[in-house]
């Protein structure tokens, strides 16, 4: 039989890994047994494939042995394969005539016996260079990459985000769901350990961004579609209407002292619903950018958010020629183009009424940790007084730890940052009270710098810190002490004792959970999540802010509960990533596209199938034609095409086929006589 | 009857289990259980494809034919698929094949397909040690082995109908008008 292909001279390495992969396969045993596969040319074993003199050797054994295949049984693809590829490219072979074997992943850390490990081994790597004969020489292709940055949430995580890539040069829109950047942050009164003002660090940034001729900022806006790839994304934005018009409005807030109503009669949602607003009103005075909005639910001009046109409109009066306030406004949706995302949508607090024992919602003095915050804040609710709902000054006050946090019953996870921020609301509490503070906790985690030295200097104020999950808030008093009072039952599990402590007020430290609608944002930009519903970075150490998504980063407590200093930190890795990407100006595309053999008979039964609509129909020539600047490579058309007429690159109907037939055939192996080449 | 010297004793049957993994989902989460360090059966080998939408029934059948006891398909939940709906195309035609399987005498626990994120690692490892226990329990497929009983069935079946129509003759048959039973009036 004469073949007129080029002889397949494949070389075949496996990787030790240090002892990951050695301690659990015989690697010397997997390299002797594939050497004598047939068109293997040669099989080595090496302490670290990815290391540089391993590359390099893949390298030298490419001109000295005349390699056109490299096939190295490593760790999996989705780590290492473009490491590899890029050091077949260097020997000087297309970088798709390389295949990658996962043994450790799925071979090595997950199997228990040496014997079987190391013959999965083998039966992975036989089936790698039975496919590997059949790879191609694919070109790659380069795509340009747009420059402009989207960054979705305008906490501290997408402000900090956003100005980096604007310093750099680039262009950002910073969309925000509410009526102003800002976040939790913006909420906060001081922050740990250094108690610096949190609207003091902050602001300054918040008009930054407001100022920045980079930045495009879109607040009370929602991301509504995001189509497209790395480098080229485009992105829906819903412009909810404010029924204000931000270009004319100066933020002089006349409208709002002339509106009709009085007096603020309504929750403000900025101070957790314990002061209240006008129906036009500013989220809170730094908010960014400086422009009123209308509640449309309760504006007298609207009824339950229909324009009515039966209010006297004070406020249109009051704005005069500036002629800012419009009823008319409209939704818009509008398109922009962007080469990279980043997502830094941040979290929810723990809803507390889901531990009704704690007694939040049926004793007005039980407050969440954030309604704290708003409490002892100069601009909040009571200008910093520490009054409780019912009026009265607490003389002592529980700070409940972990609610909603290390809790097989809601979250299991620890928020992290619970345990610092009730301790500077113990402090803060102090401070404006005077009261008797006491702390129930479960551990103390204060891993941070200058964190445990704010827990010494706390217990030096004299905060009380009682080791014990609390069983039950009740006002149910057993002695005359106890009456009036809040009383906590709780296990002091250091003293050994079950104990009841009267108090005035108590504080729930809520933990960080994902937003309600994670999963909706997920989908949106493609991402994953874990089981607790947070994003899912592609590597947990090594691409802690990249997803799964090429362009796609990730930055702050939408990835996971996590303090101030870490979030900025995130945030300015996410946007040194995005920088990264578009500054190269042009990205590899990985071209595992779809393409149409020429005995296509015309059925059209692809064309429905691709949700990219990269397939279309030639009437000429009567095939269906496949457009690989849209196609992204899943392969559903290649499977479905009932004569087998498309194919899809890298992986090929006969390199599937043929890897099948490699994972299966009887061991042992034809003795490779059988099979050599001439 | 003893043969003569005795073969180092075959180790005991265990199933031999195909896996086509969705890159995004089930392949990432099948590394984050190796990364985890959870222990599962070593049955399964996996092939990586970028969709479980890939996943040509033809591949389930070749695995089969070639000796595999069981198949599985992995892919993301449904809604999630990083292709839109590559696994909702997966799950039509996996449909489509149990019956046809079904048909052909291969139980549906042969072949199984799982959703599995990729946060799901601990997934892969139940759904592996299910899978492994469930067909260790079936028992072999071995197509291999019913193929070449069935060719050699035919092969005796062919050799017995040659030697039977030797001793016959060859049965003939002629035709004849049919008779007239009504006579038209």
């Amino acid at each position: 039989m004469v073949s007129l292909k080029p002889e397949i001279r494949i070389g075949f390495y496996v990787c030790h890994c240090g002892h990951n992969i050695a301690s659990m396969v015989d690697c010397a045993d997997v390299a002797a047994y594939v050497g004598q596969l047939p068109g293997v040319v040669l099989a080595r074993d090496y302490k670290y494939m990815c290391s540089d003199p391993g590359q390099e050797l893949i390298q030298k054994d490419i001109a000295e042995f005349g390699l056109n295949r490299v096939v190295v049984a490593s760790c999996s693809p989705l780590l290492h394969e473009h490491t590899f590829r890029a050091a077949v490219a260097a020997g000087g072979l297309n970088p798709f005539l390389f295949h990658m074997v996962n043994i450790r992943e799925h071979a090595s850390w997950v199997h228990t016996d040496r014997a079987a490990a190391t013959a999965k081994a083998k039966v992975l790597a036989r089936a790698a260079i039975r496919r590997a004969a059949l790879a191609r020489e694919l070109p790659q292709r380069q795509i340009p990459i747009n420059p402009g940055v989207l960054v979705v949430g305008g906490g501290i995580a997408g402000i900090h985000a956003a100005l980096t890539l604007a310093e750099a040069g680039k262009h950002v829109w910073l969309i925000e769901r509410e009526a102003s950047i800002g976040g939790h942050m913006a909420k906060f009164d001081k922050t740990f350990p250094t108690l610096d003002c949190a609207a003091c660090i902050l602001t300054p940034k918040m008009s930054a961004v407001g100022a920045h001729p980079n930045i495009t900022l879109w607040s009370h806006s929602d991301v509504v579609q995001v189509d497209g790839y790395v480098g080229n994304y485009t992105v829906k934005v819903r412009r909810r209407p404010r029924y204000v018009n931000e270009e004319l409005c100066t933020g002089c807030q006349e409208c709002i002292g002339n509106c009709i109503y009085k007096e603020p009669k309504f929750p403000d949602e900025f101070n957790e619903g314990l002061g209240k607003r006008k129906p036009i009103h500013i989220p809170f005075p730094q908010a960014t950018p400086q422009v009123v909005l209308i509640d449309p639910q309760v504006c007298l001009n609207f009824k339950r958010g229909v324009l009515t046109d039966r209010c006297k409109k004070t406020c249109v009066e009051a704005c005069g020629d500036r002629k800012a306030i419009d009823f008319t406004q409209k939704e818009e949706t509008k398109e922009i183009q962007v080469g990279a995302i980043i997502v830094a949508t941040g979290f929810k607090p723990f809803d507390v009424r889901r531990v009704p024992q704690y007694g939040y919602g049926t004793y007005p003095n039980v407050y969440t940790a954030l309604e704290v915050e708003r409490l002892v804040n100069a601009s909040g609710p009571t200008a910093g007084e520490i009054v409780l709902r019912d009026g009265r000054r607490p003389s002592a006050i529980a700070i409940i730890h972990c609610v909603g946090s290390r809790d097989k019953k809601t979250n299991r996870w620890c928020s992290r940052v619970c345990c610092m921020y009730s301790m500077k609301l113990a402090h803060l509490l102090k401070e404006h009270s005077g009261a008797e503070l006491y702390n129930f906790y479960i551990d103390i985690r204060a891993p941070g710098k200058g964190y445990e030295e704010f827990y010494d200097k706390l217990n030096e104020e004299g905060v009380h810190f009682i080791r014990g999950r609390v069983g039950e808030v009740t006002d149910w008093a057993m002695i005359p002490e106890e009456e009036g009072k809040l009383v906590i039952r709780v296990e002091d599990t250091l003293a050994g004792v079950v104990r009841r402590i009267p108090v005035d007020m108590v504080v729930l430290a809520t933990g960080l959970e994902p937003h309600a609608d994670a999963q909706a944002v997920r989908r949106l930009f493609n991402m994953s999540c874990g089981t607790e519903g947070f994003f899912l970075e592609r590597h947990p150490k090594l691409a802690p802010v990249s997803t799964f998504t090429d362009g796609v980063y990730i930055a702050g407590c939408c990835q996971g509960p996590r303090d101030i200093p870490d979030t900025v930190a995130q945030a300015g890795a996410a946007a040194a990533e995005a920088l990264a990407l578009i500054d190269r100006g042009h990205i590899l595309q990985e071209p595992n596209t779809a393409h149409v053999l020429a005995d296509c008979s015309g059925c059209k039964s692809c064309l429905p199938l691709c949700p990219y609509t990269a397939i279309g129909f030639d009437e000429a020539t009567h095939q269906a034609v496949i457009n690989e600047a849209l196609c992204k490579g899943c392969g559903t058309c290649v499977a479905a095409c009932p004569s087998g007429s498309i194919g899809q690159h890298l992986f090929e109907d006969d390199e599937v086929f043929s890897e099948i037939e490699g994972l299966l055939t009887a061991d042992p192996e034809p003795t490779p006589a059988l099979a050599a080449t001439p | 009857m003893n043969a003569p010297a005795q073969p180092p004793a075959a180790p005991p049957w265990t199933p031999r289990i195909v896996a086509f993994f969705c890159n995004w989902c089930t392949y990432t989460a099948a590394d984050l259980a190796g990364v985890s360090r959870l222990k599962y059966a070593p049955n399964v080998r996996v092939i990586r494809l970028m969709c479980s939408g890939r996943v040509d029934p033809q591949f389930i059948l070749e695995a089969l034919r070639r000796g595999a006891d069981g198949v599985l398909i992995g892919g993301c939940h449904p809604g999630d698929c990083h292709y839109v709906e590559g696994n909702y195309k997966m799950l039509r035609r996996f449909g489509l094949l149990q019956r046809m399987l079904a048909d052909l005498g291969i139980p549906p626990a042969r072949v199984r397909l799982e959703w599995i994120s990729a946060a799901e690692g601990e997934r892969v490892k139940a759904v592996i040690n299910d899978m492994t226990r469930q067909l260790q329990a079936l028992g072999p497929l071995d197509l291999p082995g019913k193929f070449a009983d069935w060719d050699a069935e035919i092969a005796d079946l062919a050799a017995t109908l040659q030697t039977e129509s030797a001793k016959e003759p060859e049965a003939t048959h002629t035709w004849e008008p049919p008779k007239v039973l009504v006579q038209p009036q």
